[in-house]
């Protein structure tokens, strides 16, 4: 990943910047030209290159490569295959429902934790000091919560025999899990419960930062609530609803822990998995390394192509790169 | 900060009603949402404490009149939590120390100097972030493994390996994250010091680092996450029950149609404790912090 640092470019002439608008206040002449961000970034680079860029790499090589678990054991000399893993793969049905249901679970997961997210920032602005805090720290203490401890407690709250949420509605005996969508739901409960006090804190953080006087304005210009949001607050907002979306779908696409804990590894018969656990499941529990390695470059390929959206939509709002 | 109150503007009597209505239905509605929102850490606790007839009746109290320390007695006598407990504390300390440090080096090079690459490298991390980790599991298991012959501390089962790979996860966003901060610092304030004679070292840990110490207490509470939350990672590198860390000795206690959920919540409740307080000791640096991608 990091390797294209080398040393001997460091002193060169630095390149104009690429897009001086937005956070361009910085004379870039006040900047020192030397070998120090090189010393400075040494020990990322020593870190990242081996663990990081490496690894990444080795996905990629493995994915090429028959590694099952005669070549992962005794040593035996694996083979180069071409892209026989990539149509094994996309030759097989479990794949492409895997896919499908990945994208489903990802897609409501992220339009749910933006609505709950966003409705819950405009309530924070409307109340009172002490619910605004209480409400506040409860989201703090979701969001601190380990996916693996918030899939415990949840997975005992819908116990079968002992959960609460059964006894309430009268449905004891009753297994959440059994369903393949009804797993899915409660997993993505989770996922929401755990994920929306970012959006939440990130937007009410965005509403507060938008001048009083902007808004009054507004409203004596006599700009009904409903015109104030849409072309007075929404536009401000943008930049960040943005990046709260495009962090949603990456954080959404690669839930693994919940799933994995809260489905015993993918649900019953392989019903709950999604890419991740797919990938995973597929090398460590079928000793099929090449094959979950090529699901983890799609994957990645996939995540990628959000990514170049996520760094436009950052330069979009000034950030500078 | 009250921005609702300045907005109001003098109007009629009646529209005022109103709004002190509409204000106590948002007022009641930020409470009970806050309190659902909070009730299955609350009832992790409670169940934590809970006897264990309670526990599995199948009749499920939202209290409890006998509150015992018996699950966590267990976790730490009968399951050994208390050593996982300490793994994973280990793991978390080093990491977060090692890439904070680390990822200030790296965030004043992308903030302070300019130089060939410095947008690609920034790209790439931020490329990093969106990489599925779990998928990069496959050839790291491998690589733990080689490494494990060369240098046995940090091969297979070993605390080293959960440090050196949790490292490297966490430090992308770190350093985005720290970038923010550092940006944030204005540059007249290392200017003045070199002016007076300050060396770069100084500069560096005499100026900026106390300058960028809050930031960096933010930041470490996403390596902190990263570290103790890790899963995966420690599942598939620690082979034996010595070097486990918390959240894949959790699932110890998952068995097959006899859960024993008091121990269950007991561990989880260790498990989310120490997330917790460094969450609200930090709290007020969270928001600022994800500046690197939330702000302007």
């Amino acid at each position: 990943m990091t390797t294209t640092t080398t040393p001997a470019r460091a002193d060169r002439p630095a390149p104009a910047p690429v897009r001086p608008r937005g956070g361009a206040n910085k004379t870039k002449s006040g900047r020192r030209r030397s070998w120090m961000p090189l010393w400075l970034l040494l020990p990322s680079a020593v870190i990242l290159i081996p663990l990081f860029g490496y690894p990444l790499y080795q996905l990629g090589l493995l994915s090429f490569l028959e590694f099952g678990q005669p070549q992962a054991s005794a040593g035996e000399v694996a083979e180069f295959v071409g892209f026989d893993n990539y149509s094994t793969l996309l030759g097989d049905d479990q794949f492409w429902d895997v896919l499908s249901q990945t994208v489903i679970f990802a897609a409501a997961c992220v339009v749910a934790t933006l609505a709950v997210g966003a409705a819950l920032a405009v309530l924070l602005t409307r109340v009172g000091k002490w619910p605004r805090l209480l409400l506040l720290f409860a989201a703090l203490g979701a969001w601190a919560a380990p996916a693996m401890t918030g899939s415990t407690v949840w997975m005992f709250l819908f116990d079968t025999n002992l959960g609460l949420v059964n006894e309430v509605l009268g449905m004891q005996g009753h297994n959440w899990f059994y369903e393949k969508w009804s797993a899915f739901a409660l997993v993505g409960v989770v996922v929401v419960w755990h994920s929306f006090p970012f959006v939440m804190i990130s937007l009410y953080a965005g509403i507060e930062s938008i001048p009083v006087s902007v808004l009054e304005a507004a409203r004596l210009d006599g700009a009904s609530t409903w015109t104030t949001f849409r072309h007075v607050m929404l536009p401000i907002l943008r930049p960040i609803l943005t990046i709260v979306v495009i962090q949603s779908i990456i954080w959404d696409f690669k839930v693994f822990t919940q799933i994995y804990v809260m489905t015993g590894g993918g649900g019953i018969a392989g019903q709950n998995l999604v890419l991740n656990v797919y990938a995973y499941q597929k090398a460590f529990a079928s000793s099929d390394y090449s094959l979950g390695a090529a699901i983890g470059v799609l994957m990645t390929l996939i995540l990628l192509v959000v990514t170049v959206f996520y760094i436009r939509a950052l330069r979009r709002s000034g950030e500078e790169l | 900060m009250n921005r609702t109150s300045a907005v109001r503007p003098v109007g009629p009597r009646r529209v005022k009603g109103n709004r002190k209505v509409s204000r106590r239905i948002a007022n009641t509605t930020a409470i009970v949402i806050a309190l659902l929102t909070v009730f299955p850490l609350y009832w992790m606790v409670l169940s934590a404490l809970k006897p264990d007839g309670e526990i599995n009746s199948v009749d499920p109290r939202p209290w409890t009149w006998h509150p015992t320390l018996d699950n966590f007695r267990d976790a730490f006598g009968v399951s050994g939590f208390g050593g996982y407990f300490l793994n994973s504390l280990i793991v978390a300390t080093v990491v977060v120390v090692l890439s904070g440090l680390v990822s200030f080096l790296a965030a004043v090079a992308l903030t302070r100097f300019d130089f060939k690459f410095r947008t690609t490298i920034l790209v790439m991390f931020l490329v990093a972030q969106m990489v599925p980790v779990e998928a990069l599991t496959i050839p790291l298991f491998f690589l733990v493994r080689d490494i494990g012959t060369v240098a046995p501390g940090f091969g297979l089962s070993t605390l080293g390996s959960l440090m050196l790979v949790n490292l490297a996860f966490s430090l992308p966003f770190a350093i985005w994250m720290l970038r923010g901060f550092v940006k944030a610092i204005p540059e007249s304030l290392e200017e003045a010091a070199r002016i007076d004679g300050a060396n770069r070292f100084t500069i560096l840990w005499r100026i900026l680092f106390p300058l960028v110490a809050p930031g960096l207490a933010a930041t470490s509470v996403f390596s902190f996450i990263t570290a103790w939350n890790d899963f995966v990672f420690a599942k598939t590198f620690i082979l034996d029950t010595d070097h486990q860390t918390l959240p894949a000795a959790l699932m110890v206690f998952f068995k097959p149609d006899e859960n024993d959920w008091g121990g269950i919540m007991a561990a989880s409740t260790l498990m989310t404790i120490p997330v917790l307080i460094f969450f609200v000791l930090v709290q007020r640096h969270l928001v600022s912090g994800l500046g690197g991608a939330v702000k302007d």
